[in-house]
């Protein structure tokens, strides 16, 4: 089934670029983006069941955990793309994930969740809860999002980091965009895709 | 396996052996003028020969594969897990080739078959191979098969070091290539392992330079330690803990030299049977194919750069607990076909036995082979 942020991504993706998807899952993106933009793609998978998933896909695919890191197997600038979608917050360290992105890649896109999206604000502000929602929808306790932060903390990472943010689109839970959501983005926004370079 | 396959075995099987006229040069700076090749097949080659597989052995391994050899036979070939109908090998698609390598003691010219030329046994003076000498003689025997290419070649440690050098010595001639708990090169370590090994035949007494069928004898002790030694090195800490842990053989310590725990017994056994199938020129001369095997060599030591001319696509598979070959020798070759934009997935899969789960039958791993075959470049229709 086709993630619906994968539409916009592939907007994002020049044609016959090589692309490194991390944390790919069965590949569903990779397939998307060699079908509609010809891209030449490798994925990072660390569940072998994916893996298999990914290889029956005939996707080139690497079963490796992206927290042990990328110089194992990918040289500096050797992607147009380092891809990461729903991920960034399960990173021991996303600050150098990021880093590790634009060095093997000239340009990388994310996409998470908010946790300053509204309901999750009133959910703990209010009701002294750890937000739920349909974009984070786990317990406290069996979460694998561990470092999970707002737009506006991300976009400040990027620049104590030094890096460009080139394009951002805040969607909803249904991946959709509206008013509310480009005047307020880190109240409204539930998902955000960004796209960002090395400054 | 996801897909409902009817598993089954290949059946009895009668190796064939091709002698080959051709004269092949080896890396050594020696010529071969002929030599045999002992193979089996498992499968039918369809009309456009473009189904066949080669399956490439290990140090010890042989062409006997898959199947039995007789009704009697206790145990099939050393890979029946992967190879038969409905396994990922599947011989109702493909058709597979499995030969005991040049050199080897089973069949194929080897120091333990007759010099033609003098019509005595080659003994030492059989001219150590390389693995690019196998790739060479492999191709011999494709040609008089009539396979043009091969859609697949694969093979564990050993096997793999083939497999992959098939990708660099015939880049065309190969569709796809799994190289399985295997190294671009050998550590130090690894190469110190087989030091040992060889250094217990040869010192041994009844050894005779190599000579000792002249004599009527074989270097048993030798040939045991070398592969007690090389067995320790094939399993991992946590599977020799769990098959035998401390247990004793018979209940009770013996305050002496002889055997007390299971493991002791384990490894005598092992060497016993060992020794009995397995010639120890042979043995030597494996080990220094291992050792010599370095395809990036003659590219700057860039192996990025020897896999430029292929277009095959790569499976390359690790396991976790292998220590002999670990995974990261895998993970450099990952590296270096990425470098050189190949196609190429790697699996790093989680198992206890260490170097010897190659040969086992792992579900995650034959389903990982299995995947890959399903999808094959190269290989839409297998008319």
């Amino acid at each position: 089934m086709d993630r619906k942020d994968f539409k916009f991504i592939s907007g994002w993706i020049e044609k016959d670029s090589t692309v490194l998807d991390l944390g790919c899952g069965d590949s569903t993106l990779l397939n998307f983006l060699r079908k509609n933009k010809n891209v030449k793609g490798y994925g990072f998978e660390k569940d072998i069941k994916k893996v298999q998933e990914s290889i029956s896909k005939n996707i080139s695919v690497i079963q490796a955990d992206f927290n042990s890191g990328l110089e194992k197997y990918f040289d500096k600038n050797f992607f147009d793309y380092a891809v990461m979608t729903q991920a960034l917050q399960e990173n021991k360290n996303p600050d150098k994930i990021i880093i590790e992105m634009l060095r093997v890649a000239k340009e990388g896109i994310v996409t998470f969740p908010n946790m300053g999206f509204w309901k999750n604000r009133l959910q703990l502000g209010l009701l002294g809860k750890m937000p739920m929602s349909d974009s984070l929808p786990n317990n406290w306790f069996d979460t694998p999002n561990i470092h999970l932060c707002t737009f506006k903390d991300f976009e400040k990472l990027c620049d104590d980091l030094n890096i460009t943010i080139i394009e951002k689109m805040v969607l909803n839970s249904n991946y959709e965009s509206n008013k509310l959501l480009s005047l307020f983005p880190n109240l409204f926004g539930e998902i955000a895709l960004y796209r960002f370079c090395k400054k | 396996m996801d897909k409902k396959k009817e598993i089954s075995s290949v059946g009895i099987i009668k190796p064939k052996t091709v002698d080959i006229k051709e004269t092949l040069k080896l890396d050594c700076g020696k010529v071969l003028d002929g030599f045999k090749l002992i193979y089996e097949t498992y499968g039918e080659l369809n009309p456009e020969k473009n189904n066949a597989i080669l399956i490439c052995h290990a140090l010890s391994g042989d062409h006997h594969a898959a199947g039995y050899h007789s009704k009697d036979d206790k145990k099939p070939g050393w890979w029946d897990s992967c190879i038969g109908p409905g396994k990922p090998f599947d011989t109702n698609k493909f058709f597979v080739v499995s030969l005991n390598n040049l050199g080897g003691c089973r069949g194929s010219s080897g120091p333990n078959s007759q010099n033609e030329k003098t019509g005595k046994e080659y003994g030492p003076d059989f001219p150590i191979v390389t693995v690019k000498d196998w790739v060479n003689s492999q191709k011999m025997l494709a040609d008089f098969l009539e396979i043009d290419c091969w859609a697949c070649v694969v093979g564990g440690s050993l096997g793999g070091m083939q497999a992959l050098q098939w990708a660099i010595s015939y880049p065309k001639k190969i569709k796809n290539s799994i190289i399985v708990a295997a190294a671009a090169k050998l550590s130090a370590q690894n190469i110190a392992f087989n030091e040992v090994a060889r250094q217990a035949i040869i010192t041994d007494p009844d050894f005779h330079d190599g000579r000792y069928n002249d004599f009527g004898v074989i270097p048993k002790r030798g040939l045991s330690i070398a592969r007690m030694l090389g067995h320790i090195t094939y399993l991992s800490d946590d599977s020799m803990r769990q098959k035998f842990g401390r247990d004793l053989r018979e209940g009770k310590l013996h305050f002496g030299y002889d055997v007390d725990f299971q493991v002791e017994s384990y490894l005598r056994y092992q060497a016993q049977a060992f020794v009995e199938r397995f010639d120890a020129n042979t043995y030597l001369l494996m080990t220094k194919a291992l050792d010599y095997f370095d395809p990036a060599n003659e590219y700057k030591g860039d192996l990025s750069l020897a896999f430029e001319k292929t277009d095959a696509k790569f499976l390359v598979v690790s396991f976790t607990s292998d220590w002999r070959f670990s995974s990261s020798k895998s993970h450099e070759i990952v590296k270096s076909l990425v470098k050189a934009k190949k196609n190429v997935s790697y699996a790093e899969i989680e198992a206890n036995q260490g170097h010897d789960a190659f040969l086992m039958p792992i579900p995650d791993y034959l389903n990982v082979l299995s995947n890959f075959m399903d999808n094959l470049e190269g290989l839409e229709n297998y008319g």
